[in-house]
């Protein structure tokens, strides 16, 4: 026996099964995403007081990078649009277009990623250091005349790490000082001379740690919620992908269930999208 | 573009030949079969052998408890070898206390109740109830048990790994989740962790496939108030796993993050391990962790127990040959308790000071929540009065349910108030109740759903003597072990102590010494003892009635009303013989002017 409703509409219920099924999901997503930004609502209000926002350093604003934020919001609003226009384009029969437009979706998520992976290897290399004086800089380092790279774990410095393999200088690239809104000071100036290379000597340094998730739980919460929206991205472009190349067979036999599938797609998608335009004010604006 | 279009397409014929169609083999028919009666029986095989495991943990356990620092008979040679620190001699130390503790819980919640319940009565009888041919997502269903399974590999390796299974209790609070093993970061917890996960999707893509099934799948006639009380059971309990787990995830996810990338979630600043400072940056939350995991850890609760109400209401309607009182206010009672449960969590915190206003919020619901609980179990109750009702196993074990959860019930109220949770927070009576609850309560109803279905199952009846000979001494050995802790309770025993009390009850009566609530602790052992002998019965009879039980004479065997008894015996591949139909309500057993005392639903009208 045939399961009933697969792509044809129920007419009480007036939806095919599986816009039953993603609805429910999305259900969940939100409960999975609401309990994260929650988490991160709860940690940021009941931090002790000089920690979050870190007065010496001005945290957490400013710390990423509200251009780039912007620019990959774009990019995500535009695959919204297209993954729209390509369910439409079969709607009117038009599969080439469709066609068309799910490359353009698939591409914007690649390229979403792309952003995203290279605003994660700034995070990884850039550095705060905490200096015995109790003075604290932050930028990126170079060790050994070289910066560290955040695909190599390895290569990852602390004191302890300097200090085994005989390092008796770093460099730190200086950020230039900032207020507690996050904006560069107007006096610090900009260009060459504010981000100064500083010499630091391995013995006046406390501590010190890479924007990872070990050194501020501002940096936790922000590589866990957007890890795992990339992996989200990740998903919906690969699904996204299959059915505009291998899964577009199903067109030519069962043009209703394929349409069906692109509009449940669809919805995940818009959902990924959705999770981004709260994510991005709520890291990288407030 | 052009290419790669060109290689995807390439791509896609290659796929097509992988998933080109067979006849089944045994792989195909019992390990990646997509039909839900088969994915129901895998879930409640491999449920009960959970079970069982569970139950040898605790008994391990109790025996530590009864009898501090003696070696355990039979097992403590294994125990030793497995791990040499955590038993040295056969001796359960404290390490492996906790441990068995945590996996305890862990496994009988998450490995062994919810899946009987939800994975395999679910899968089995609600398709079949609906007058449904399959779930509405075949090939989920089957991924669903594919990660449940994977999820119990995991937690079943984690006891092999170096340091043990994961030993923070089932609740796994931080900051202690995240200490107990600085120097080896893939530890026990971290397997939990991951094992966590995996359970977590599995019971995700159960839920959407269970309540896109009731509302989809529905046969002709079958509207909602035409449905058995079990199936709004299930659709209920679907809501709460589809929207209470994902907040586990989450916390999961960050624990994670805690235990292998050194973030702080749920690490405060300035936290002291063994006399040194954690290096770790801090300005986490340990309370965060208790909040999300009791935003899942309520509700589940309810995922517990509505279930096996549901079973135990088809149960009672067909053996007492009377339909239940009051079905209407039953289902909106469920759906308040549904609503409800998401509200309550943080009556599990009352100690955790999180303040006199919110503890008071959520004192008020949680005795909110018990009247349509009371509601349900009065509804069963009334419903006995003045029926006829058959004395069989699988009645027996519906029958006992209802004290047994009464019982359970009714003393949570005093853990539901604030006041009086201060004293009994901890303490062996918080195990007394919630165990009534789950064990005589929800493991009865399990045992009545699987007497009850057997016969649609195998074709065969399971042999009544042996099952009632089980019934007797389970209800017995379960009182005999659980009705003790209320009293240790009393005394202010604590939950948490490996050495069953010693250091607080045992020596001189004038400094405070009680001999008498260390003597339960033997009680308990050997009722617990008891209690494992008394399922002997029913592990036999489960395996012989497969292949010698009596044989059925009907398709309906029980002369009951719902769908899933006008199915043939078993049911083939896709249910029904012709389009199933409801004409009727449920439970129309004793119709006055009916030509028999019961009506199938699938009876025209």
């Amino acid at each position: 026996m045939e399961i009933p409703y697969t792509y044809k509409a129920r007419p009480d219920t007036g939806l095919y099964n599986a816009k039953v099924g993603i609805w429910l999901f999305l259900a969940s997503e939100i409960m999975l995403f609401g309990a994260l930004f929650s988490a991160y609502i709860l940690l940021r209000v009941s931090a002790p007081v000089g920690f979050w926002p870190d007065v010496a350093l001005g945290w957490p604003r400013g710390l990423l990078n509200i251009p780039i934020g912007t620019f990959n919001t774009a990019v995500l609003i535009t695959s919204s649009v297209t993954v729209v226009l390509a369910w439409a384009s079969l709607k009117m029969n038009n599969f080439a277009r469709f066609r068309v437009y799910m490359v353009i979706t698939v591409v914007c998520a690649l390229a979403f990623l792309g952003i995203k992976s290279f605003e994660y290897n700034d995070k990884f290399s850039h550095y705060v250091v905490r200096l015995k004086d109790g003075k604290a800089l932050t930028g990126h380092i170079e060790v050994n005349g070289k910066h560290p790279r955040f695909w190599n774990f390895n290569d990852q410095w602390s004191v302890a790490k300097l200090t085994e393999q005989k390092v008796e200088k770093i460099k730190v690239e200086v950020d230039p000082p900032r207020d507690i809104h996050g904006h560069v000071k107007k006096d610090a100036g900009h260009g060459a001379a504010a981000h100064a290379a500083q010499e630091v000597a391995v013995s006046d340094i406390e501590s010190m740690g890479s924007y990872t998730p070990a050194t501020h739980p501002f940096f936790a919460v922000y590589f866990l919620i957007t890890a795992l929206h990339g992996l989200h991205v990740l998903g919906g472009a690969l699904v996204l992908a299959y059915f505009a190349f291998p899964g577009a067979k199903m067109w030519k036999s069962n043009p209703e269930q394929f349409i069906n599938r692109i509009e449940v797609g669809g919805l995940f998608w818009h959902f990924v999208d959705l999770v981004w335009i709260f994510l991005f004010p709520v890291v990288y604006l407030l | 573009m052009q290419s790669t279009a060109s290689h995807a397409h390439t791509s896609a014929t290659d796929s097509s030949h992988g998933h080109a169609h067979h006849e089944p083999g045994f792989f195909g028919k019992y390990i990646f079969s997509t039909d839900h009666k088969v994915i129901g029986i895998q879930y409640g095989v491999s449920a009960l052998l959970f079970l069982l495991f569970g139950f040898f943990l605790i008994l391990a356990m109790r025996y530590q408890l009864a009898k501090p620092g003696s070696p355990i008979p039979v097992v403590g040679p294994l125990l030793e070898m497995i791990d040499k620190d955590m038993a040295k001699g056969g001796i359960m130390g404290g390490d492996l206390y906790n441990s068995f503790g945590a996996m305890h819980g862990t496994i009988m919640v998450f490995l062994a109740i919810v899946p009987v319940l939800f994975g395999a009565f679910g899968n089995y009888v609600t398709p079949l109830q609906i007058g449904a041919p399959d779930m509405a997502f075949p090939r989920l269903n089957m991924a669903s048990f594919h990660c449940y399974f994977l999820g119990g590999v995991v937690m079943f390796a984690s006891f092999f790994t170096p340091g043990g299974a994961a030993r923070s209790g089932w609740t796994s609070y931080s900051p202690l989740a995240s200490v107990t093993d600085l120097v080896n970061r893939f530890d026990g917890q971290t397997y939990w962790l991951i094992g966590m996960v995996l359970l977590i999707t599995s019971s995700l893509l159960g839920s959407v496939n269970f309540i896109a099934t009731i509302i989809q799948l529905r046969c002709r006639g079958m509207s909602w108030m035409r449905m058995p009380f079990f199936v709004w059971a299930q659709f209920v309990t679907g809501f709460l796993l589809l929207l209470a787990f994902p907040p586990l995830e989450a916390a999961g996810l960050m624990q994670l993050m805690d235990n292998l990338f050194g973030s702080s979630f749920f690490l405060p600043q300035g936290l002291v391990v063994d006399g040194k400072q954690l290096g770790v940056s801090g300005g986490g939350s340990p309370l965060l962790w208790q909040h999300l995991f009791w935003f899942l850890g309520h509700p589940e609760v309810y995922v517990l127990i509505l279930p096996a109400i549901g079973i135990v209401s088809e149960v009672i309607s067909n053996n007492i040959r009377k339909p239940l009182w009051g079905y209407r206010s039953m289902v909106y009672a469920a759906m308040s308790i549904g609503f409800l449960s998401f509200i309550v969590w943080a009556h599990h915190m009352y100690l955790t000071g999180m303040g006199t206003k919110v503890a008071t919020f959520f004192q008020t619901t949680t005795m909110m929540i018990s009247i349509p609980s009371v509601i349900i179990l009065t509804a069963l109750f009334i419903s006995l009065w003045g029926g006829s009702i058959r004395f069989n196993s699988a009645s027996l074990f519906a029958l006992s349910f209802l004290p047994m959860f009464g019982i359970g019930g009714l003393t949570g109220l005093p853990l539901g108030f604030n006041a009086s949770d201060v004293f009994l927070h901890d303490s062996y009576y918080v195990i007394g109740h919630f165990h009534y609850v789950v064990a005589p309560g929800t493991m009865f109803a399990v045992f009545a759903g699987i007497y009850f279905w057997f016969p649609k199952i195998t074709g065969r009846h399971m042999n009544e003597w042996l099952g009632k000979l089980h019934w007797a001494g389970s209800l017995f050995f379960m009182n005999c072990v659980f009705a003790p802790m209320f009293i240790q309770g009393f005394k202010g025993m604590s939950r948490r102590m490996s050495d069953g009390g010693t250091t607080y009850f045992g020596g001189d009566v004038a400094m405070g010494g009680d001999p008498g609530v260390l003597k339960l602790n033997n009680m308990i052992l050997w009722s617990a003892v008891g209690l494992g002998i008394s399922q002997i019965p029913f592990i036999i009879n489960f395996f012989s009635s497969i292949f010698s039980g009596k044989r059925v004479s009907s398709d309906n065997p029980w002369q009951a009303t719902t769908l899933d008894w006008a199915t043939p015996t078993p049911p083939p591949h896709g249910n029904f013989i012709g389009e199933p139909v409801a004409y009727r309500g449920p439970y129309e057993y004793s119709v006055p002017g009916a030509k028999s005392d019961f009506t199938p639903q699938s009876e025209k009208a």
